[in-house]
């Protein structure tokens, strides 16, 4: 988990070789969340830009807007979590929800250390 | 149970038409459908039975108290079905000519007439099929008459943050950005808050009057007045009207808008989620955006007016008509001296219930509650695990139907309940009394409740699946294993 | 007066001792005295229900009921089955609130979601909600489910009822699309017009089907150009004619809606009516309102529940794209009773009814002096006819007790037969037009 950046919105980013970046919700954020239902996901080529929402996840009763930790554009999205949204409770870290290139701005990450003392104070 | 689709045999029917009488017209093929239709096949014995048993497993105001906080579940009087079922008012066409319509006309301008005066307006359009309805039509209102005024950068629309969540979807439908007012600690709208929002942006206010937590606001003139101030209007969402009518009217108050819900305090049935019918009344100033046709008056006569500078239909015909006319029946029924019985009987049985509840339960903004009042669990939970939602499960299994929960979004863990005045003191004792044990049984229990309700037709649901993989009809694939007949 | 309040003055005193204060306007001493009314509300007094019956007898009686109608443009006068009228004034149906309580509610969910399994057979379309409105808030409905960034043209028929279009209009109030208007030609959407103004920019095409004037509109051929574009293709479907032409399903819409009334409700001054919305499952999930949904529960039990609330605006506030919070619940099931009564044959041969009797009267009202059909075109059960007098015909036919059809202009009328009138009836009203133009001469 050493490569994963986190945000104090609870997204993490993962740095691809070509110098895009895979988005997605940390374990903390899913257990917050419960159960999801559906996410919408954003469309490739939208502009996405640093600490806008650029897609929403659902629980049965709820629904959260989650932040693009980055500036830049969507190259691909993670179509699979249309049919199995419950991909982000079962392996957060693994279902990345899109994937943004061209990018020119960052958040402000955290560490795996920082973020988890981070939710420590939150809680 | 079987669904109706299931039930039936091929070829079966009801027999109902009769054998053409003239020619058959054939059109050619390739306009009609390919696809075969799959409706019930079904005898007119089946279909009874079938919604009998339905029937059987709906609780509805006949069947049993209805406490649903913000719902205004209300007795339904029978002779408002028995009006609205009458030929000369259910077989009228809405574009027969004007004058053979007289009667459907005398109704709509009486209970204008009737209605304006309740509220304290000036002109009303009964074109709005439900409140949510009633309030894009009022925010369409605000929105000409600024737009009449060459008043553009007014884009903003102020609501409470205990408002239902209709308002700001309303707002944003007519494309107003909505700014939150947060409440004060005593559940009123935060004057600091409001001032601060207030400019020569604010396009109006949104407000609830006893707000959503059953408190009267009590510096409503300040807050309408500020409003007015900064050259906004001021909307009354009259969802909770049942609790000052004849005591107080939304135009005293200083709104200049107001919506209704004729299925809260009217009186009309709510069947099972509509129709309803939510008409909106405005001062005068307002009067010539209203939608639709409006109805005017020349001695005895009514005719249809049609209003240039109206902001347009929201809705074919006039409305909801027979709704309205329920309503009508109702208001004849009880009359003048009737409607400050219905306030003072619906927030008497509202204190009376609250009382009776708050020495064992927390109630969230304790002191005098108008029609309603919200209880917060959270310390139960934190004690014994027992939710909002089991103990509203709980309840179910005594025949009463649970109050509104986990609303207002700003109540941990609530329960909001609303007795209404058509109910009884036994009434109120009893579910009184069933609460106080479901607390006990929380805390000697606490599984027992997270068990219920065990004697209702289903038990507990899987809704994650529902919205996950949802099944939104019926496939013929499917067998009816688990279903019981 | 009459009151449904049940608290004795004993029970008010009881009540009030356990409060702790002596009168019921204690409780209302939060509202500041500048409002709190102190004079009687000027509102007739209160009356017994038997005076209340007397005076609603007497309004109605101001209505004119006409036997024979021959009218429709959007409220159409169809036979209601005796057991629709018997299921839906039954109390537990029409006196329940939405059904949030799933577990004791389960008969309305059950009836929902058969209600939507019928909508979804009717317009062969993949997913219904449980109703909106009207079918002119459905349209409108429709139109904010195909609302994209990039696509900000709504392309609306002329063949549209008018006031659907006013509707749809209204709704676009404050919102960045921009409505145009397809011209018809010959009675129908014009197929160049369409071509001509359809693009990347379009968001949805909408037609309705058979149209305003009757007219059965090249349905599938229009959904071919619209999916050229990218854009989102809304019919708007008499629900009696989908008993025998080509489903919206068939003719590739995204979206299918319509006004629900013919399918058991009384013409009612135009309401309450309801709004049938169905899509495919791509689209499922803008549905707006209310959507009942199949599940299991804890024990396995196959049981029923309000669904997606997500996309719902209790839970989306101002994000949601629509603020609708209620069905039309008691109309859907008044639908849902109509479609199982009529079952397929019924549904089928109510629209070969309608449509026999309407080719019928249409040749036979031809045959009088000056008479003659607007269009060409093929129609289910309403047509516009030329006549020299319109306003004269309606006239000579309200004075025999027959409500004629909507007069469009000085010259055209826009006639609607259905099931409830047959030969005899229509020979009776082609015969008061005869004798009527004979005595003219």
């Amino acid at each position: 988990m050493a490569e994963l950046k986190f945000t104090k919105t609870h997204e993490w980013v993962k740095y691809t070789e070509d110098g895009k970046a895979k988005v997605g919700l940390t374990e903390y954020a899913q257990q917050q969340l419960g159960d999801l239902v559906f996410i919408n996901l954003p469309e490739e080529g939208d502009c996405v830009t640093v600490e806008d929402t650029f897609c929403d996840v659902e629980s049965v009763k709820a629904v959260s807007d989650v932040y693009s930790p980055l500036t830049g554009t969507i190259a691909r999205v993670n179509e699979d979590l249309l049919d199995a949204p419950e991909l982000i409770n079962e392996h957060p870290y693994e279902a990345w929800i899109a994937e943004i290139e061209d990018i020119t701005e960052t958040a402000e990450f955290l560490s795996e250390d920082e973020y988890e003392t981070f939710i420590k104070s939150e809680a | 149970m079987r669904l109706i689709v299931e039930s039936g045999q091929k070829n079966r029917s009801c027999t109902l038409l009769p054998e053409l009488s003239v020619p058959e017209y054939r059109m050619e093929a390739s306009l009609l459908r390919g696809q075969e239709l799959h409706l019930p096949e079904v005898s007119e014995t089946e279909i009874s039975r079938h919604y009998t048993a339905l029937a059987g497993r709906v609780h509805g105001v006949n069947n049993g108290f209805y406490p649903l906080g913000s719902c205004t579940m209300k007795y339904n009087p029978k002779i408002n079905d028995e009006i609205a079922a009458m030929e000369g008012f259910s077989n009228i066409h809405p574009l027969q000519p004007e004058y053979t319509a007289e009667g459907c006309l005398e109704v709509l301008k009486e209970a204008e007439e009737i209605l304006t005066e309740i509220t304290g307006m000036d002109a009303m359009t009964f074109q709005p099929a439900a409140g949510a309805h009633g309030e894009f039509t009022g925010l369409l209102l605000m929105h000409a008459y600024h737009t009449a005024r060459k008043d553009s950068g007014r884009t903003k629309i102020l609501v409470p943050d205990s408002a239902h969540g209709t308002n700001p979807a309303s707002a944003a439908m007519v494309g107003y950005t909505i700014i939150n007012i947060p409440s004060t600690e005593h559940g009123l709208v935060d004057l600091t808050a409001l001032k601060a929002a207030l400019g020569n942006d604010t396009a109006g206010l949104m407000l609830t009057n006893p707000n959503t937590l059953g408190l009267f606001d009590t510096n409503i003139l300040e807050i309408t007045r500020l409003v007015h101030e900064a050259g906004g209007l001021n909307y009354y969402d009259g969802a909770n009207l049942n609790a000052v009518i004849g005591r107080a009217r939304p135009g005293d108050m200083g709104f200049d808008i107001v919506h209704l819900n004729l299925h809260k305090t009217f009186s009309t049935p709510h069947g099972g989620g509509g129709p309803g019918s939510g008409p909106v009344g405005c001062k005068k100033n307002l009067a010539n955006y209203l939608p639709g046709n409006r109805v005017a008056r020349d001695g005895e006569n009514h005719y249809l007016l049609q209003q240039e500078e109206s902001v347009g239909r929201v809705k074919m015909f006039e409305g909801n008509f027979l709704i309205v006319l329920r309503a009508l029946t109702y208001l004849l029924t009880l009359g003048k001296e009737g409607m400050a019985d219905i306030s003072g009987n619906a927030v008497l049985n509202a204190n009376y219930m609250m009382k009776r509840l708050e020495d064992t339960f927390e109630v969230a903004y304790p002191g005098v509650c108008m029609h309603e009042f919200v209880l917060t669990l959270e310390k139960l939970k934190e004690e014994t695990g027992v939710s909002a939602l089991d103990m509203a499960k709980g309840i179910q299994e005594y025949g009463i139907h649970p109050p509104t929960m986990y609303f207002p979004n700003i109540v941990h863990e609530a329960l909001m309940l609303e007795p209404t005045e058509t109910e009884s003191k036994e009434t109120i004792d009893r579910a009184v009394d069933i609460m106080l044990q479901l607390y006990d049984k929380a805390q000697n229990e606490p599984e027992r409740l997270k068990e219920a309700p065990i004697n209702q037709p289903v038990r507990r649901l899987d809704e994650v699946t529902a919205a996950r993989k949802p099944i939104l009809k019926h496939s013929d694939e499917e067998h009816c294993e688990t279903c019981v007949e | 007066m009459g009151s449904y309040i049940l608290n004795t003055e004993r029970d008010k005193r009881e009540m009030l001792l356990e409060i702790g204060i002596s009168s019921v306007d204690e409780l209302f001493g939060e509202i500041p005295a500048e409002i709190l009314l102190k004079r009687e509300l000027e509102i007739p007094a209160g009356r017994s229900e038997l005076e209340v019956k007397k005076r609603m007898q007497k309004i109605a009686a101001k209505n004119h009921v006409f036997p024979t109608i021959l009218r429709g443009a959007g409220a159409y006068s169809h036979y209601i089955p005796s057991i629709v009228k018997s299921v839906t004034s039954k109390e537990e149906f029409v006196t329940a609130y939405t059904p949030y309580q799933a577990e004791m509610s389960q008969g309305l969910l059950q009836a929902i979601f058969e209600y939507q399994t019928m909508i979804c057979e009717l317009t062969g379309m993949d997913a219904s909600n449980a109703s909106v409105y009207d079918g002119a808030t459905a349209a409108a409905e429709a139109i904010a489910m195909c609302r994209d960034k990039k696509r900000h043209r709504v392309l609306v028929s002329e063949g549209v009822h008018p006031q659907v279009i006013e509707v749809i209009r209204t709704y676009l109030t404050g919102v960045e699309d921009t409505l145009v208007l397809i011209p018809c030609k010959e009675g129908a959407t014009d197929m160049d017009a369409l071509k001509e103004e359809i693009g990347d920019t379009t968001a949805c095409v909408l037609i309705q089907q058979p149209n305003f004037y009757g007219i059965i509109e090249p349905a599938d051929e229009i959904g071919e150009i619209v999916h050229q574009t990218k854009a989102e293709y809304i019919m708007h479907c008499n629900p009696i004619a989908m008993g025998l032409l080509k489903t919206p399903g068939e003719c590739k819409a995204d979206i299918a809606v319509g006004e629900g009334q013919p399918l058991g409700l009384p013409l009612s001054y135009g309401g309450p009516y309801l709004g049938f919305m169905a899509a495919t499952e791509k689209m499922m999930r803008k549905l707006p309102g209310r959507i009942a949904g199949q599940t299991t529960d804890i024990e396995g039990k196959r049981a029923f529940v309000l669904t997606l609330q997500a996309r719902e605006q209790h839970i989306r506030r101002e994000k949601a794209s629509s603020n609708i919070c209620s069905n039309q619940a008691l109309c859907a099931l008044t639908a849902a009773v109509y479609m199982s009564a009529m079952g397929p044959s019924g549904m089928k041969q109510t629209a070969s009814l309608c449509m026999s009797n309407a080719h019928y009267f249409a040749n036979e009202l031809c045959n009088l002096k000056g008479f003659r059909m607007e269009h060409k075109k093929e129609y289910f059960h309403e047509f516009v006819t030329i006549c020299p007098d319109a306003a004269k015909v309606l006239e000579v036919l309200e004075e025999e007790d027959i409500l004629g059809g909507l007069m469009l202009d000085d010259h055209r009328i826009l006639w609607c037969v259905t099931e409830m009138t047959a030969k005899e009836e229509l020979d009776r009203v082609v015969d008061i037009l005869r004798t009527y133009q004979g005595h003219e001469e």
